[in-house]
């Protein structure tokens, strides 16, 4: 396997062919490392590699980079994010070295919430570079072993290199023209956004397809269970790029609330077994968001276990 | 043009709180055309705070008077006779004003009754919106004559971003999605391919990130 | 028609109440006047389109000036009536004389005590 770019446990899963299966993990409001190490148990062995979110909503938590190493330290694979909104080129740059050395294998491009979102409206946005010029930032310098100003890099940073997608998003037309771009720029593998709108993901995955997108890059297709309908107003309402479909809602709602966890999670099951054979999707990255106890249960419900060991 | 918001009175009473004898100074440029700091603004806010110190019962005299830009020092100059008369001097100009003052007069102290905000223009009766973030290096024809950098809450150059929603940004519903509109109108006009190509970063030295400015007309200076 | 309005009120005619700008209602205040209020034509009415509209606006803005100082924006006013409507004028005259003894002399008066 001489042409692994990271030799990551995600790159060597996609490579052979398996269809991957990612989770995720938000790290603790605070330095509560055994909270964090307790979440991890949940998703050891259930999936391929673990995104480590990075001051997701702009809500100040601590670092996807520690976190990321703690990981890897309790023996799973992280996926680590980096958004822009927070450093600028040079921290960037810093930190992607950093995260190699400290063993981390995979990075996810990302632009990042606003601030606004966050509990710290008041702070600078940076955002010196942004989500697309990041990819390409990584990936020259892994195969460039060059730094943006064209200097070398003594030891360049052998990352698989992933970036999100929103096909929810507007203008819809253009959001398959924003992947390729991102395909483009160097992106290895893509996470979507949490897909509860199945028709319109499946028109979008059919542009994709028609474009040739997911023979050049690995294409994995966010789930996230819900957990009640009072959760699916939320996201609705507060979380940007949400696209929830009236008739999720009315099925989250039709239930008693002790049953609605598990009818989240029998929709998230059915979305899974359709990702499984639809053309161009790779893989499912499951975000449990705070809900990561269910994760074994949700992969083996799923048939995704167990995990392909390469 | 630049363009202002009033600090609030209760911000400005509490600067001229020990005062007794103040002058305010408006400026005929941009603040007169966005409404915030010409002569009918002086004047209100010359009466504004007049009101509010008879009723705390302490008096104040207040003088007000309008120059055609305190951007200028020859205009500047013109308040030579009188500006060192008063324990203060309000300035209603854009941030520039109160520091041409303040360097042309050392020993005065100015005050600034405006919020500076943006580069922008009036859209409708009574409404400014930013425009420019002085960046420096215009690309603004690359976008079909939009611009991201002042215009994307992000400053992004190959958006939108995956929160862009039926035209608005995730920032506020008030606030149009800049990308939006560069990319429907790239769409609209068969230029697509304008948006595929991967950018260089931004050369950010031509802002304010550069550290503090200077343009000079070589033609012109000595 | 003889119906009778409270002396306190002091007329001043203006051609449409869109002639009367904020700062015509702060040196009011400031000049010692207890309480303003403006009469313009019934929305919609006004024989210049829109005049009265604006003056609308111009007031809410001097109640926010007011209420920024510590002056009751009470005591300003905009009401809209029909020049035919002499009833009406005598109404609104007793109860916006009512309204500002409610609230007292105006804070900024000369010679209130100190």
């Amino acid at each position: 396997m001489n042409d692994m770019k990271s030799g990551s446990n995600l790159e060597k899963v996609l490579k052979a062919g398996h269809f991957a299966f990612t989770g995720e993990c938000g790290p603790p409001k605070g330095a509560n490392v055994d909270h964090l190490v307790k979440k991890f148990q949940y998703l050891k062995g259930n999936v391929d590699a673990v995104n480590m979110t990075d001051n997701q909503t702009a809500v100040v938590r601590l670092s996807s980079l520690a976190a990321s190493h703690l990981m890897i330290d309790e023996g799973l694979e992280p996926n680590f994010q980096m958004v822009c909104r927070d450093r600028n080129r040079l921290a960037i740059t810093s930190d992607i070295l950093g995260a190699f050395a400290l063993g981390i294998r995979n990075m996810l491009c990302l632009s990042g919430d606003h601030q606004t979102f966050g509990n710290h409206p008041e702070a600078k946005n940076v955002h010196d570079i942004d989500s697309m010029q990041l990819i390409r930032l990584a990936t020259m310098m892994r195969d460039e072993g060059k730094f943006l100003n064209g200097d070398e890099i003594d030891v360049p940073p052998k990352l698989f290199v992933g970036a999100a997608c929103n096909p929810f998003a507007d203008p819809f037309e253009y959001r398959v023209h924003r992947l390729a771009t991102k395909i483009n720029a160097g992106a290895d593998f893509i996470q979507t956004q949490c897909i509860f709108n199945m028709d319109k993901f499946r028109d979008f995955m059919k542009r994709v397809v028609d474009m040739g997108l997911h023979e050049k890059c690995y294409i994995l297709a966010g789930v996230t269970p819900m957990k009640s309908a009072g959760m699916a107003n939320f996201m609705s309402k507060f979380v940007p790029g949400m696209d929830i479909p009236d008739s999720l809602k009315q099925r989250m709602k039709g239930v008693d609330k002790e049953e609605q966890p598990e009818e989240g999670i029998k929709f998230a099951l059915e979305q899974i077994e359709e990702f499984k054979s639809m053309e161009g999707v790779a893989g499912v990255h499951l975000m449990a968001i705070e809900w990561e106890e269910r994760v074994p249960e949700i992969a083996e419900r799923a048939g995704v276990l167990p995990r392909p060991a390469l | 043009m630049i363009v202002a918001d009033r600090k609030s009175l209760e911000e400005i009473l509490t600067m001229v709180e020990e005062k007794k004898k103040i002058l305010i100074v408006g400026c005929k440029g941009c603040v007169t055309v966005c409404n915030v700091g010409g002569s009918k603004e002086v004047e209100i806010l010359a009466s504004a705070i007049g009101i509010a110190r008879k009723k705390s019962g302490s008096a104040i005299e207040i003088d007000q008077t309008i120059i055609e830009r305190q951007c200028d020092t020859e205009y500047v100059d013109q308040l030579q006779e009188s500006v060192m008369k008063y324990d203060a001097v309000i300035s209603m100009a854009c941030g520039v004003g109160p520091q041409f003052l303040s360097e042309a007069y050392p020993d005065q102290k100015f005050y600034p009754a405006v919020n500076t905000t943006f580069y922008g223009g009036a859209v409708a009766h009574g409404v400014w919106e930013e425009r420019c973030a002085g960046c420096g290096t215009c690309v603004i024809h690359h976008y079909d004559g939009l611009c991201p950098v002042a215009r994307c809450a992000k400053s992004l150059l190959h958006g939108p971003c995956g929160g862009s929603s039926q035209g608005i940004c995730e920032v506020s519903k008030e606030t149009a999605c800049i990308w939006d509109t560069i990319v429907l109108k790239k769409m609209e006009q068969g230029r697509l391919e304008d948006l595929l190509v991967v950018k260089d970063p931004k050369d950010w030295r031509t802002a304010r990130d550069g550290g503090p400015r200077r343009s000079i007309r070589e033609e012109l200076a000595d | 028609m003889r119906l009778s309005y409270p002396p306190e009120v002091k007329i001043i005619q203006v051609p449409c109440t869109g002639r009367v700008d904020i700062i015509h209602l702060l040196n009011a205040v400031d000049d010692g006047a207890d309480g303003v209020y403006v009469a313009g034509c019934l929305e919609g009415e006004c024989h210049y389109r829109t005049g009265n509209l604006r003056t609308r606006k111009k007031v809410e803005y001097v109640k926010k000036v007011l209420k920024e100082i510590g002056i009751e924006p009470e005591r300003v006013e905009m009401y809209n009536l029909s020049s035919a409507q002499g009833q009406r004028f005598a109404e609104i005259a007793h109860e916006m004389v009512e309204r500002i003894k409610g609230l007292g002399p105006s804070p900024v008066r000369s010679d209130k005590a100190a």
